[in-house]
């Protein structure tokens, strides 16, 4: 598995994210985490796994860790198509911006994120977005859900072919005491 | 014209009494009132003049960074690392180096449009003297140059007029660009303020060359029935010779189009064009055909279709010339901003040139004279079109899938590809005989050429793509509206009370370049949603290509569909990207015409007025260039939001207001002077929107303004709760935060938005007579 980043040229310079090598690891810091949320972009109902959309797999591992999930773009739509009411809703302009405000009291104000996972925005954007929490937001930790490595992230999986990220999600899911 | 300067200058000067040698007198600027408007405050503002007003707008809307590169390497100190608040050698940040950014790309469009005006202004004072008078509509245009007024408080009349404010504008420019150099502004907000600046000079730059060209060149003159122009790859005749005019200024294919006609040549040859040359040619010539956007150019030249390729300035793909040389097509470089590495030949006779390209002998020439270009492209048209015979490099089916077989699988095409293309399943698919997930590439695809660039085995992939969408490219056969220039003055008294009372919801201006996410489709689709509830739906440029490259059930183009004119439900193609501050004109005339408000040198006053007051939206789908960017700056510092597609995230810096934050909304009420929380209305300046979806929410949120009647804010709410329930499949969570009396609320909503609102707590609030100046409050009540 490659960390480098997805998109040739999204190289970062001296602050690069660590590779999460197993779904474990991840599960570790989103637990020990005050106030994780995850924001979920755009193309969350374009990737299909294993023949299942990449926003069941996320509506099933937000409601087994209670993560907080902000959808972005038009997103919350198909959320609640299926059944899922994630806790807020935004562009990902407002959260990248509301997230490098450390005045700002999270999500229903109920806490500054400490971390803030990603997945399924545009390549280039939710790069971006980490590269605008990695300058401006350095108490926060970011970590990326996707197979695509991010460089700016805090953490993110490698690249990876859909078969892993597949089973990467499922393992985190079914570490969370809801999980199946 | 208000301002001239008495300038003398003589090498010797004799008199009876005495020998003067080098004699200089300059007394400055004499104002010339015969313009009756007072001069307001701020003419001919320098870097720093607009700065308060300026920061109350980034003091509102605030920078959010999202650095493009951790980097900077702009001098020989560097590479300074400015990772997380480091400070480079001079002592930068990387707030700063964003912001930096921000300005260099902003004064790089703003010297591009005035530096295309220099150009048209003096080629055509040359040609047709400096007293020429401006003329953009007759009759119904009174207020010919609103943007100029506005900046500089100079009424232009003549030609000659113009270049004293292109002057005006080169030199801000200079200053602004100085402002960049290392070791000189060190404050982000104050790089943010010069940004604004340049593009406010960008807006005057623009509209001294429309005007100028309009006015000569005969354009259509603020013409809502202008003429509809064939569009798309299709629509070229292929029996014919082909001249394919690339680039911004139209001044070469003036020459061309003149030669034509002199000769009786213009039903003989094709001249068609990309970009925004293409949209000015056929101001020019109603027979002038429009291919495409910038993301064309790749698709025509490999296509095979172009005989001649003559290229100008801007947004001119810069192997142009060597795709040329694939498919034997002579090139004419005919700006001096794109000599191309070419042998000056301005000044030899046409045989020789004319031979020179035939033969192929050279690939290309430069040549400064447009007239001789205009004669040389005929003739090398009409002798090199045999001998081509519209040789294409397309490979056949039977090529692609056998060199599909090559492919290595390493991905490296999808990495590459600014889109994220499938690319090798494509690939994978075409090896085995399945063309069609490339076909389903096509419409996505922006013809940048990465992916084969990256690829190891040297596969023509975007070639690939084209021939495999080669029956959709040829089927392109659609229909954009010439650009009518202006607004008329007696269109903005009609709309005007509408636009300020809120009755007509907004005005969408859909500008900007192709580097859509996924085609064009999008932007068709949304300025046809808009149009059909009765926004006021206006376009430019590549934006304005798009809109009209689909059609409805009916098979109508938008431009059939919609009327051109500036009224609710109307489509105005405005013309090409100078043409664009016709768009902010029409919002400085409602202020003006319809408010009788003044506005010469009065730039904050107006503004003001258009942030509070008129519900306009910009879209830059698929905004890539600096221009671009500057374009943008114009519209934010008249406090107009604008929006860019996904990729618009790439200029790196948003200007996002916090909703969440009520003190951030509030203004005076001018009758009282009392200050009144508003709202966030519009909510951000400048957003990145991720799917055309979420950009038709936005649109319609951002058109609310603190002015709205009560019922211009229900018809408005109206619409963006539509739209919300639609896309995002429940009631907007803000909608207290637009209710300011009951009667704001549409009608049929009453029930359900009274029950929200009660849950939010709201109370009932006035509607004032907004405003940011404290200067512009009337009187305290006693
Ligand atoms: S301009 Fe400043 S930050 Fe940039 S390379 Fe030079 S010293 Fe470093
Ligand atoms: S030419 Fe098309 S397919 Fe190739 S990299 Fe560019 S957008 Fe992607
Ligand atoms: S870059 Fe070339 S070799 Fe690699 S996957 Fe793409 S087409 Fe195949």
């Amino acid at each position: 598995m490659s960390c480098e980043p997805w998109q040739c040229a999204e190289i970062a310079a001296t602050k690069k994210a660590h590779p999460i090598n197993k779904p474990e690891v991840a599960v570790a810091m989103i637990k020990r985490a005050a106030h994780p949320i995850l924001v979920v972009g755009s193309n969350v109902t374009e990737r299909s796994l294993e023949g299942k959309l990449l926003i069941e797999y996320i509506i099933d591992f937000a409601k087994a860790s209670n993560v907080k999930v902000v959808a972005t773009a038009h997103m919350v739509a198909e959320f609640l198509k299926r059944g899922y009411e994630p806790a807020d809703f935004m562009s990902a302009m407002d959260i990248g911006n509301r997230l490098v405000d450390p005045t700002w009291q999270g999500i229903n104000g109920e806490g500054h994120p400490d971390l803030a996972m990603f997945v399924a925005l545009p390549y280039y954007m939710e790069s971006l977005i980490l590269s605008g929490l990695k300058h401006f937001a350095p108490n926060l930790k970011t970590m990326t859900l996707d197979n695509l490595f991010h460089p700016h992230a805090s953490w993110s999986f490698p690249n990876a072919p859909a078969k892993t990220w597949t089973e990467n999600l499922t393992v985190m899911t079914s570490k969370f005491k809801g999980g199946k | 014209m208000t301002n001239k300067g008495l300038r003398v200058k003589a090498k010797e000067l004799k008199t009876d009494i005495a020998l003067v040698k080098g004699l200089e007198l300059s007394v400055g600027k004499i104002i010339d009132d015969t313009w009756e408007e007072p001069m307001g405050p701020t003419p001919m503002p320098h870097i720093a003049t607009l700065r308060d007003w300026d920061m109350k707008l980034l003091n509102k809307y605030k920078p959010f960074y999202m650095p493009d590169c951790d980097l900077c390497c702009l001098c020989t100190y560097g590479k300074c690392d400015l990772t997380a608040g480091k400070r480079g050698a001079c002592g930068l940040n990387i707030a700063d180096q964003s912001s930096r950014i921000v300005l260099i790309a902003c004064s790089i469009g703003a010297a591009t449009h005035t530096g295309h005006a220099r150009h048209v202004v003096d080629h055509l004072i040359e040609e047709y003297g400096r007293n020429y008078p401006l003329d953009v509509g007759g009759f119904n245009v009174d207020v010919e140059a609103p943007v100029t007024r506005l900046v500089t408080g100079i009424k232009p009349e003549t030609l000659g007029d113009l270049d004293e404010v292109l002057t005006y504008c080169e030199t801000q420019v200079t200053h602004l660009l100085s402002a960049a150099h290392t070791g000189q502004e060190s404050n982000n907000l104050d790089f943010e303020s010069k940004a604004f600046h340049a593009g406010r000079v960008d807006q005057v730059g623009m509209e001294v060359a429309d005007i100028a060209q309009i006015s000569v060149f005969n354009f259509p003159k603020a013409d809502p029935e202008a003429p509809l122009i064939e569009m798309g790859l299709g629509t070229i005749d292929n029996a014919k010779p082909v001249i394919c005019c690339i680039g911004h200024n139209v001044v070469p294919s003036v020459g061309i189009i003149d030669y034509m006609k002199a000769n009786k040549l213009d039903s003989k040859l094709e001249v068609v064009g990309l970009c925004c040359t293409a949209i000015d040619n056929s101001r020019y010539f109603d027979r002038a055909k429009i291919v495409g956007p910038i993301s064309w150019e790749l698709r025509v030249i490999r296509s095979g279709l172009v005989d001649v390729l003559v290229l100008d300035e801007q947004c001119v793909r810069t192997d142009c010339a060597l795709e040329a040389e694939r498919i034997n097509a002579p090139v004419i470089a005919a700006s001096e901003k794109n000599c191309i590495g070419y042998k000056n030949r301005t000044n030899d006779p046409v045989d020789e040139i004319v031979n020179d390209l035939v033969s192929r002998k050279v690939p290309g020439v430069l040549i400064l004279d447009p007239e001789k270009v205009g004669e040389v492209a005929v003739r090398v048209a009409q002798k090199v079109a045999p001998m081509r015979k519209k040789l294409s490099i397309l490979p056949s089916e039977e090529e692609i899938i056998k060199l599909a077989k090559t492919c290595r699988h390493c991905n490296l095409c999808q990495r590459s590809c600014p889109q994220d293309l499938e690319i090798p399943a494509a690939i994978t698919a075409a090896a085995e005989g399945n063309l069609k997930p490339l076909t389903d590439l096509y419409e996505e695809c922006i013809g940048c050429g990465r992916c084969e660039e990256a690829c190891p085995v040297k596969l023509q992939i975007h070639s690939f793509i084209l021939k495999a969408g080669q029956k959709y490219m040829l089927e392109e056969t659609n229909f954009c509206r010439a650009g009518r220039g202006a607004v008329q003055d007696i269109e903005i008294r009609s709309a005007g009370g509408p636009i300020v009372l809120g009755e007509i919801p907004g005005i969408l201006a859909a500008v900007g370049c192709a580097n859509y996410p996924h085609g064009g489709k999008d932007v068709y689709d949304i300025c046809r949603e808009f149009a059909q509830r009765r926004f006021i739906v206006m376009t430019s440029g590549c934006s304005a290509m798009s809109a009209g490259s689909y059609r409805n059930e009916e098979g109508q183009t938008l431009y059939e569909e919609f009327p051109g004119s500036f009224e609710a439900g109307g489509v105005l193609n405005v013309g090409s990207c100078v043409s664009n501050p016709h768009i902010a004109g029409a919002a400085i005339k409602v202020a003006s015409i319809f408010a009788k408000r003044n506005l010469r040198g009065n730039y904050e006053e107006i503004a003001d007025y258009i942030h509070n007051r008129i519900g306009a939206v910009g879209l830059a789908w698929g905004a890539y260039s600096q221009k671009a960017a500057s374009i943008a700056s114009g519209f934010w510092s008249l406090g107009v939001p604008v929006l860019v597609g996904p990729h618009g995230s790439k200029y790196r810096r948003m200007l996002m207001g916090r909703s969440d934050k009520p003190e951030n909304w509030e203004v005076y009420d001018a009758r009282t002077g009392d200050t009144v929380n508003v709202g966030p209305a519009p909510e951000h300046l400048f957003q990145t929107v991720e799917t055309p979806q979420e950009a038709m929410v936005a649109i319609a949120k951002l058109c609310i303004r603190p002015n709205d009647t009560w019922k211009g804010r229900s018809i408005k709410l109206s619409h963006y709760i539509d739209l919300h329930k639609r896309h995002y499949g429940r009631m907007p969570k803000d909608i207290h935060q637009f209710v300011r009396t009951m009667a704001d609320v549409p009608v049929t909503m009453k029930d359900e938005i009274k029950d929200i609102l009660e849950a939010k707590g709201w109370k009932e609030t006035v509607i004032p007579d907004p405003t940011m100046l404290p200067r512009m409050i009337r009187s305290k009540k006693e």
